[in-house]
């Protein structure tokens, strides 16, 4: 029996500058790492084929550079897909290519059907925003006009991410890094949304919130069944969440399968090392 | 050598460009339009917006009234009309109702406007979205891609400080189901009277570089949610000490004698116009 994936990428590739004739073909592209020598162009995805099933986690790593978050960018619509599709299986935009439609329809895609933590809070949060703002502003895009229920909405998730209620009110610039990503998973999960991206989401916490945030993650998708797609560079934090994982190296898909399959019988040179550096 | 200064200051090239830039704002409504704000002899921020609309608009027959929050004498209302005339020689009028064009700053006149008359409000910060986006082309995106959450934030935020939307002027409109606008600091009070108004409504921002439009006849709602529906300001048995008016915008103002707290219109020419048809009813009364 073949389930439907509810997230299906093909074929994406993303390039920073033009290319030259002697990088522009697929094969043999005599590129130092993702880089072109002779023109300078940088490609940072090439040929990305993924499937995001229902409930599941799918774990990406790779080194810095690998073109981890540039793939995350192109998927939630930061930035512009060089070529490739994506598909989503939702009744209104089956068989859409995603990356297609309008900037109007994207939007309503990132309001309406994910949900994104990034590395750095910054850049999903409002700092200067009450907290329970910030998780209203999700709750206001996806349609919400209700002042009482986004206020309960938010309380809710806010208890559900170990924020005291009354710092509700306080802006994210005055918590700690743990509790403004916690703020930004909130936020996040707020008009529940199918699929969620995590980017990198407990580097540079301390070992205790980072326990906190990923016992918080697991939980979330054993309660609410969201599929999410996790981007990290450390293997614990992959072995953990996720139940299959893509490994990156360059901008390519070098190997995927089975987390534990992974972990414990590495088929890529690359990915063996990877896997033999964990302490 | 002495100059003979052009009709209505601004050369033609310019008040062409400016009567472009208005047919624009027209066509879509509640869309800021930028212009090139040309350098007036007034300093940016003082109303060069308004001032540089009324002057590519202004014909000879025009009769012009202009307002500063309400009053027809104070410095600023009073330098704009005296520029106005000294270069059109155009009628200039208090009376609302004989005005064919009035420029006014932060308020819309009780009397109500007419098809044939065009309002030209003066403003500071046309981007509703600023406070929550600070760069100006993520905001003309957000504009684009109809994602309004930021100006619906603001308000979520100030209910939750204060329990109530605290937008004393200035809040924003959608127009036309489209657009949302800043209708410029005008009170709440005056937001429902830009809801199919008859008279053209043109908003200038000279500092800014930004015209924007209500076309007569346009839809224009005040953001609420839900379950804080828009109010104006309350005044509730509460009328000007002058005129006794209680269905318009009133000034607070303290009784420096008594130390009373006491209203008056703040359109002071309603007010006068007020004042003088009672005192002719007295008159009327005594010859009969």
């Amino acid at each position: 029996m073949h389930e439907q994936p509810l997230l299906s990428v093909q074929h994406l590739n993303k390039q920073f500058g033009s290319g030259c004739s002697k990088c522009t073909q697929l094969e043999n592209r005599g590129l130092t790492k993702n880089y072109c020598p002779n023109c300078g162009t940088i490609y940072a995805c090439q040929d990305i084929s993924l499937e995001l099933y229902s409930g599941e986690i799918l774990g990406v790593v790779g080194e810095s550079g690998s073109g981890k978050s540039s793939l995350m960018k192109c998927l939630y619509f930061d930035s512009d897909v060089t070529s490739g599709e994506a598909y989503i299986d939702d009744k209104e935009l089956k068989g859409k290519n995603l990356f297609a439609l309008s900037a109007q329809r994207k939007r309503y895609i990132r309001n309406h059907k994910y949900g994104m933590v990034y590395q750095n809070p910054v850049h999903g949060l409002k700092m200067n925003f009450s907290s329970i703002g910030n998780i209203a502003e999700k709750l206001i895009a996806a349609g919400n006009r209700n002042v009482g229920e986004m206020e309960a909405i938010g309380k809710s998730l806010l208890e559900k991410v170990h924020i005291p209620i009354y710092r509700m009110k306080e802006e994210p610039q005055h918590f700690s890094g743990g509790m403004q990503q916690r703020v930004q998973i909130a936020k996040a999960l707020s008009n529940n949304p199918p699929v969620l991206f995590l980017d990198e989401v407990t580097t540079g916490l301390d070992l205790s919130v980072q326990a906190d945030v990923l016992d918080l993650i697991k939980n979330i998708q054993r309660e609410l069944g969201i599929s999410m797609l996790v981007v990290s560079h450390d293997l614990a934090v992959i072995r953990m969440l996720a139940d299959r994982t893509i490994v990156m190296l360059n901008g390519k898909i070098i190997e995927q399968g089975l987390t534990d399959q992974i972990l414990e019988d590495p088929a890529h040179a690359y990915t063996q090392q990877l896997v033999y550096s964990l302490l | 050598m002495k100059t003979k200064p052009h009709f209505a200051f601004l050369d033609e090239g310019s008040k062409k460009e400016i009567r472009r830039t208005i047919l624009k704002a027209v066509a879509i409504p509640g869309y800021q339009v930028p212009f090139a704000s040309r350098e007036m002899p007034i300093a940016r921020g003082w109303g060069t917006g308004g001032l540089q609309i009324t002057l590519s608009l202004i014909g000879k027959e025009d009769v012009l009234k202009v307002i500063d929050q309400g009053a027809d004498e104070s410095v600023n209302a009073v330098s704009i009309k005296k520029l106005v005339q000294s270069t059109t020689g155009v009628e200039i009028t208090e009376q609302t109702a004989d005005a064919s064009l009035i420029q006014s700053r932060h308020r819309i006149p009780e009397v109500p406007l007419t098809y044939k008359q065009i309002l030209v409000l003066q403003v500071p910060m046309p981007e509703p979205l600023r406070v929550y986006e600070a760069k100006e082309y993520k905001t003309k995106m957000l504009h684009a891609e109809q994602e309004y959450s930021g100006a619906w934030l603001m308000l979520f935020e100030q209910i939750m400080k204060y329990g109530k939307t605290s937008t004393d002027a200035d809040h924003p409109v959608y127009v036309n189901d489209r657009y949302v606008m800043a209708p410029s600091p005008i009170p709440r009070f005056d937001n429902p009277k830009m809801n199919q108004s008859e008279a053209l409504i043109l908003l200038g921002a000279g500092r800014e570089k930004k015209i924007y439009a209500i076309p007569p006849f346009t839809d224009v709602t005040s953001l609420a949610f839900e379950d804080y529906p828009f109010a104006k300001e309350d005044f509730t048995n509460k009328h000007c000490y002058l005129c006794g008016a209680d269905d318009v915008f009133l000034d607070e103002l303290i009784d420096e004698h008594s130390g009373e707290t006491i209203y008056q219109c703040n359109d002071t020419s309603y007010c006068m116009e007020r004042l003088n048809s009672n005192q002719k009813e007295e008159v009327g009364s005594v010859d009969a």
